[in-house]
């Protein structure tokens, strides 16, 4: 008996899911060429500043004393509840540079020391060597899943998981470059947390249809995927669901470098519940029924 | 029956409870105590408001080296008089240098960084030699008239040196020359002999860890190492107190909201799962404790994001259990079969996790390391709570037989 609650068609509406996660991923393709990435300090190297104003301000006046020190890039951001504080990043500048431009803007606002509540600065090469690590680290995991994956399912599931792993990551990065949002350490920590976090609903789906594939033989495979989807989509939804929760909290409740972690984990765990069910199941259906065309043979299905 | 359960489900409550309550009041008993987990948990920086500077030793430097260069930065730290202050090195020619309490990162790096100074003063005040004039000291163990082995600390002083050492030792005969290290005395020892040799010894050492103390000091003096700091972030007093309490915040509603979430789905199991959920944060206090981990933000971020994630285990397994009561199985058989079914599931989700957390431990910027380290923890902590402790209370709370209404389970 298959008792559940949901019997929902996923299986049957495959070219629409395709269809929006093929427009996401090409939008963000194109945000990444024009946009490109907004590294963070952590991988170019730079300073960052963030100074409590404790009234309104123009930022204009900012970036005024910036350019007398003739500093090229920079970002000013209003930040605070109150917007009274001000967020200034730029690229390396030399201590003596710093100090000017902080006494500058402390006598602008008539701050005293404790209003340059933080302060921070990696120099370019530490930046690259931190880049490097942690784009290592991304592709050791990568590969460390991958073998996993393979040892774990038969070669159409694997294949039907990677895809689904590669559209989160992908999905991730796109809304980072759409958005301009800064991409640094947590970033991609967070991106190699998804990246194993995502695969929880897959095996789980995954497994639920090797099952089914002994039990319904009759049945073809669509049915069965949709069988599996709807029989597991409570533990799904839940298991995502309570991550979920803490992290919209984390987002909202808690301070930046919470958030910094809390965003990209927000978005890549939602998107990996999404492709489990929604990429990944009518894939492996597409692929096990594109191999069934191929044995034209009287032979029987095998799973 | 009914009484064993209820026995065995409140035992593990009220120890759970007693050992909360020592792990966050402490406790004094004769001569033992514990003091409370707080106090074991280093907080880091970017909470406690401080400076951070990472240093970089320029040229082609040996161990040595980086091992002088960190006895001159702790010589002037402890000189300012910051609590909990780290220095360690960091790869092979990297020393991180993190100082609590201070917010000027100007400051901090011109202290760090600036050139070591040696000098032999003489009573009179007058400079007798500089660093300069020292060609290598080092501790050693040297046997004294009387048999017994004894550290001492000896001084090879070049021709110049030599020539300075013998007039001063002969005019200060009987009284201390003072060796001083960016305008701090680190030994005032007695001049007992005239010293025409340019070889001196310094005696009267408490132990060989002393001595060798001294002989990196006098060294680093004589041959100082360049640094440059390469990164360095400063958070201000106000900043990291308000960022734990907006964490606590965070953390707080966010696990009372899966708690709720819990109970609403899953009833009576789902009670449980948020017993053992407690039980699972006490559990992470307790080893952030005896290990001294240091708990930064990032840290924090793993930690709840390993609450959310602790409590999956409980629902592969209560779903699975469903499905065993829809079959029409009874209540425990179901239960048992649930938790066997989802084992394998349970089992592949968390190790992926576990498998991305050490990688990015050991892989990952020093920036991230916390939060892999606290996920790391949680994730295998949770595998404990949310199969063994769960699964106990569980069968405590049949053997209590309570109800026979399998939707007091979820179902």
């Amino acid at each position: 008996m298959n008792q559940h609650r949901f019997h929902i068609d996923v299986i049957g509406k495959t070219k629409i899911w395709f269809a929006i996660s093929g427009i996401m991923i090409l939008i963000g393709v194109i945000a990444m060429l024009v946009n490109g990435f907004n590294w963070g300090i952590d991988f170019t190297g730079g300073t960052i500043m963030e100074f409590k104003i404790g009234k309104s301000f123009d930022t204009k006046d900012i970036i005024k004393i910036l350019n007398e020190y003739k500093v090229k890039d920079y970002q000013i951001q209003k930040i605070g509840t109150k917007g009274d504080h001000v967020s200034i990043k730029t690229s390396p500048i030399s201590n003596e540079t710093r100090l000017s431009i902080i006494k500058d803007i402390e006598k602008k606002y008539n701050l005293t020391e404790n209003d340059l509540i933080m302060s921070q600065q990696v120099g370019p090469s530490l930046g690259a060597e931190i880049k490097f690590g942690m784009i290592l680290a991304l592709l050791v995991a990568s590969a460390v899943m991958l073998t996993y994956l393979g040892f774990r399912f038969n070669f159409e599931m694997s294949l039907a998981a990677v895809v689904g792993l590669l559209h989160n990551v992908i999905i991730l990065i796109s809304i980072y470059a759409i958005f301009k949002i800064t991409v640094d350490s947590p970033f991609i920590a967070a991106l190699l947390t998804v990246f194993s976090y995502s695969l929880h609903d897959t095996i789980v789906i995954f497994d639920r249809i090797r099952d089914n594939l002994k039990s319904m033989r009759r049945s073809d495979y669509a049915e069965i995927a949709n069988v599996s989807i709807n029989q597991t989509l409570t533990r799904s939804i839940n298991v995502v669901l309570t991550v979920l929760i803490m992290l919209v909290l984390m987002y909202f409740l808690g301070p930046k470098a919470l958030k910094d972690f809390a965003l990209p984990l927000l978005i890549g765990i939602t998107w990996g519940a999404y492709s489990s069910i929604f990429i990944s199941t009518p894939l492996w259906v597409l692929i096990k029924n594109r191999e069934k065309r191929r044995k034209i043979s009287n032979k029987p299905i095998k799973a | 029956m009914r009484s064993r359960g209820f026995i065995k489900f409140f035992s593990v409550i009220i120890v759970a409870a007693i050992v909360a309550y020592i792990a966050f009041f402490g406790i004094k008993a004769g001569n033992y105590s514990i003091s409370p987990v707080q106090d074991h948990m280093r907080l880091g920086l970017d909470l406690r408001g401080g400076v951070y500077v990472l240093e970089e030793a320029q040229g082609n430097v040996t161990q040595d080296a980086i091992n002088k260069a960190i006895a001159v930065i702790r010589n002037r730290v402890d000189a300012l008089g910051v609590t909990q202050p780290v220095i360690s090195q960091q790869g092979s020619n990297r020393i991180r240098v993190e100082l609590p309490g201070m917010n000027d990162p100007d400051r901090a790096i011109e202290i760090i960084g600036k050139t070591a100074q040696l000098k032999f003063v003489g009573p009179d005040g007058q400079v007798i030699l500089t660093g300069a004039n020292v060609k290598d000291s080092k501790a050693v163990y040297a046997q004294t008239q009387t048999g017994i082995q004894q550290p001492e600390v000896t001084l090879v002083l070049d021709a110049e040196g030599t020539k300075k050492f013998a007039e001063a030792t002969q005019k200060f005969l009987n009284q201390p020359i003072a060796i001083v290290l960016d305008d701090k005395v680190i030994s005032a020892p007695t001049v007992q002999s005239v010293i025409t040799n340019g070889n001196a010894v310094i005696t009267g050492l408490k132990d060989f860890q002393e001595a060798s103390e001294l002989a990196t000091l006098i060294r680093a003096g004589s041959l100082p190492v360049t640094l440059k700091p390469i990164a360095y972030s400063s958070v201000g007093a106000t900043l990291g107190p308000s960022a734990l309490n907006a964490s606590l915040k965070a953390g707080i509603y966010g696990t009372l909201l899966v708690m709720l979430f819990m109970i609403a789905f899953y009833r009576l199991p789902g009670f449980v799962a948020d017993l053992a959920l407690l039980i699972y944060i006490l559990i992470n206090f307790i080893v952030y404790a005896l290990f001294n981990i240091t708990l930064d933000l990032p840290g924090i971020a793993g930690f709840l994001l390993s609450i959310g994630m602790a409590v999956d285990t409980n629902i592969l397994i209560f779903e699975r259990f469903k499905e065993e009561l829809w079959a029409g199985k009874s209540i425990r058989p179901a239960l048992d079969a649930g938790f066997a079914k989802a084992f394998r599931a349970v089992f592949d989700a968390n190790i992926t996790t576990i498998i991305g957390a050490i990688i990015l431990f050991y892989l990952g910027s020093g920036n991230v390391k916390g939060f892999a380290l606290t996920l790391l923890i949680g994730v295998t902590s949770s595998l404990f709570t949310a199969i063994t402790v769960t699964r106990f209370l569980l069968h405590a709370l049949l053997d209590m037989d309570l109800t026979k209404n399998i939707k007091l389970y979820g179902a």
